[in-house]
């Protein structure tokens, strides 16, 4: 294990990196600059975005250890995109990079979004490098998606496509008409981001324990044996898509443990060893497209589900299903639910200060969308609603592109529950809207 | 009596030629279909649509555009990989086309890396916010009409039979019937029109440009506009081939998420 505060390098160190960064980008549009006005088959493509995007909490609360701050995000970003390909196809490079003003933190930052390299040969996909993975059949419930992702990030308006997080491996792609295999390799175990402590309201079971004086971070250790490996076999039978997912690594979402329950001092966030066996099928039915997705949560740390700092295994299950009701019109929902083992032992072991998990916990999704105007307006709808938590989430969201290059997107959160501590309900008093202008060439 | 008898035994030769030329209204577009739709085994071509407003303003689709077809007029794969606009750039769609059934379509989402499956039963929904629906692209179910002959035009140099369609299912479409002007010699559909409810004509298609590719006719630059709000959708089919031996691997969720290039430049 190895041990980290969690602070970030210090501000010379990353303004040389950015700057460094920077420079090899301007050396690569110099020499690249010209062939990209060219139609030269083979010519560096150079693409991204600039946007800015803003959140404000409109609940009039803003969270203790802050400055009174409404804004959850206030940002200006820039995207560079770069590919290249060799002659024969086989083998290409990507690089997606984001620089980026954090105008809440006060900081200017980057951060390497994907960098890999692609080798294609016969049946055979390589991917190395930093990347983006998406398994799994749900919208927003995720069993067999065992890659981190950023929920931060996507309650605080952020587009979609930053909820998931990259990972840092290798991903090797086999393709067989049996029976296809992607396996992938993670020697550096990446977290789930979650919200922020100075940016939201967020519960926490300590706020009492005043006597907590430090708080460290035990990420999973840098060894060749705690490399996570993960597996998806799929095959379509027709056009019905069946997987089979294995997963041997960590949890993202971290675990608490202090050094006395008494009289606690230190607060250590770990992540435990994690295994996860799954399968999903996604196929056409009644009219629409249909899935379901189940998977085991082996939590290798905790067997017989006795001790409070890791989490119990689970048995987890999703069932979907989306259809076009009218013109443009497409209605999805989803059924998920969760199921504990060894609970007895979970509720006996359990400090009396930490709130209580149900037995039996499940969500209920509804996505509406609704394209107008010759697709130029997106209007959609996003509910997921917990009958055993009592909590819920409404994201209400409306983009609509004034041109090919520019869109704007006005969207909300709002989160709310009957307990203080469930998933949604320690989130109450972040409600928000959000706004996004993007240009995009 | 003897008339009688020459003129019954004259009857078979005079409905012999009737019967050869006597191609049903249905049969009429069978034939335009396959000219149209089913040209070659397979297809390849670089599609630049352009979406106009009745303003003027512009927006661009581009995109490389394969279609195998596994039965002449019946079950067809088409995958798309879009240049432009940047927000869709790299993005790949797949449809497995079938005439009796909903299509089945996947869309690959690069941001994501993630593949899905999209819901599809209204083929008369929007193709990438054109004026073109999907049934526009790949076809639309000919049983699903009844089909009738007018009389012959000509559009342009070129005599034409028109034939009416008129949905059998009434609500399954958001118009009432539509007139074709199919070419009489090359088969192709060189105006179609779409009728309202009301009867009122709705949306218009034409066939702008024909050329004689590889012996094959294809309508290389056409445009459908929308009568009613004034917004056409004008497409041209760039460095359009035939028979370009499209491996069935293409229709496959490997070729969504990591397109092979030699397809797609």
């Amino acid at each position: 294990m190895k041990k980290g505060s969690g602070a970030r390098g210090q501000g010379l160190e990353r303004k040389m990196r950015i700057l460094q960064f920077t420079l090899t980008i301007l050396f690569l549009l110099t020499v690249y600059g010209p062939r990209l006005t060219g139609s030269t088959a083979y010519a560096l493509d150079l693409h991204g975005f600039v946007q800015g995007n803003y959140a404000a909490r409109v609940t009039g609360d803003s969270p203790p250890a802050k400055n009174g701050s409404d804004y959850l995000l206030s940002e200006e970003r820039l995207q560079l995109e770069l590919t290249e390909h060799s002659k024969d196809g086989s083998a290409s490079f990507f690089i997606k990079s984001d620089f980026f003003r954090d105008g809440v933190a006060g900081t200017d930052d980057m951060e390497l979004r994907e960098g890999y390299i692609n080798y294609t040969k016969d049946l055979v996909d390589l991917r190395v490098g930093r990347q983006i993975i998406t398994w799994g059949t749900g919208d927003l419930m995720f069993i067999n998606d065992v890659f981190p992702k950023d929920y931060g990030a996507f309650f605080s308006g952020r587009p979609m496509e930053y909820l998931k997080a990259p990972v840092d491996g290798a991903k090797v792609e086999i393709t067989v008409d049996l029976l296809s295999a992607e396996l992938v390799a993670i020697p550096t175990f990446e977290p789930n981001r979650l919200p922020d402590s100075t940016r939201f309201y967020l519960y926490n079971p300590f706020s009492s324990a005043a006597t907590i004086t430090t708080v460290e971070t035990e990420k999973p250790g840098e060894r060749i044996r705690d490399t996570e490996l993960a597996m998806r076999l799929f095959r379509y039978i027709g056009s019905t898509d069946v997987s089979l997912y294995a997963y041997k690594g960590f949890y993202r979402m971290s675990g608490m443990m202090v050094n006395s329950m008494t009289n606690p001092t230190t607060l250590t966030y770990i992540y435990p060893e994690l295994t996860v066996y799954g399968g999903s099928i996604t196929g056409n039915i009644f009219g629409g497209v249909g899935n379901i997705e189940g998977g085991y949560y082996d939590s290798a740390g905790d067997r017989m589900g006795d001790d409070p700092t890791v989490e119990n295994s689970k048995w987890k299950f999703l069932a979907g299903y989306k259809k076009e009701l009218g013109s443009e019109l497409t209605v999805g929902i989803q059924y998920y639910t969760e199921i504990m083992e060894d609970y007895g032992n979970y509720e006996s072991t359990l400090p009396s200060a930490f709130p209580k998990e149900e037995r039996i916990r499940s969500y209920t999704t509804l996505r509406l969308t609704k394209m107008l105007l010759y697709q130029t307006l997106r209007l959609s709808f996003f509910g997921i609603y917990s009958p055993s938590d009592e909590d819920y989430l409404l994201n209400p969201e409306a983009i609509y592109k004034l041109s090919d290059e520019l869109s704007f997107t006005l969207g909300g959160n709002v989160f709310g529950g009957r307990k203080e501590f469930t998933m949604f309900g320690q989130l109450e008093k972040n409600d928000n809207l959000y706004a996004n202008l993007r240009y995009q060439f | 009596m003897k008339s009688i008898i020459f003129y019954l035994l004259c009857i078979p030769y005079l409905i012999l030629p009737l019967t050869a030329s006597a191609e049903t209204a249905e049969e009429a577009i069978k034939r335009a279909q396959a000219a149209f739709l089913y040209a070659g085994y397979d297809m390849k071509a670089r599609v630049v649509m352009k979406l106009i407003a009745k303003d003027g303003k512009e927006r661009m689709r581009e995109m490389t555009m394969l279609r195998k077809d596994f039965e002449e007029g019946g079950d067809q794969k088409y995958f798309i990989y879009f240049y432009q606009p940047a927000d869709v750039r790299n993005m790949s769609f797949m449809v497995w086309k079938y005439p009796k059934k909903d299509d089945d379509r996947w869309i690959f989402i690069p941001a994501l890396n993630m593949v899905r499956k999209i819901a599809a039963s209204d083929r008369r929904s929007s193709f990438v916010g054109s004026d073109f629906t999907y049934e526009d692209i790949s076809g639309r179910d000919i049983e699903d009409d009844n089909h009738s002959f007018g009389k012959e035009e000509k559009v342009g140099e070129r005599d034409c039979l028109v034939i009416k369609s008129v949905p059998k299912d009434e609500k399954g479409t958001d118009y009432s019937y539509k007139l074709s002007w199919i070419d009489k010699e090359r088969s192709l559909p060189l105006k179609e029109e779409y009728y309202s409810k009301k009867g009122d004509i709705e949306k218009v298609f034409s066939a702008d440009e024909v050329k004689e590719l590889s012996g094959i006719f294809t309508i290389t630059k056409r445009t459908m506009k929308n009568i009613a709000n004034g917004h056409r959708t004008e497409v041209s089919f760039e460095k359009t081939e035939y028979n370009v031996k499209i491996e069935d691997g293409l229709f496959t969720e490997r070729a969504l998420k990591n397109p092979p290039k030699r397809w797609i430049e």
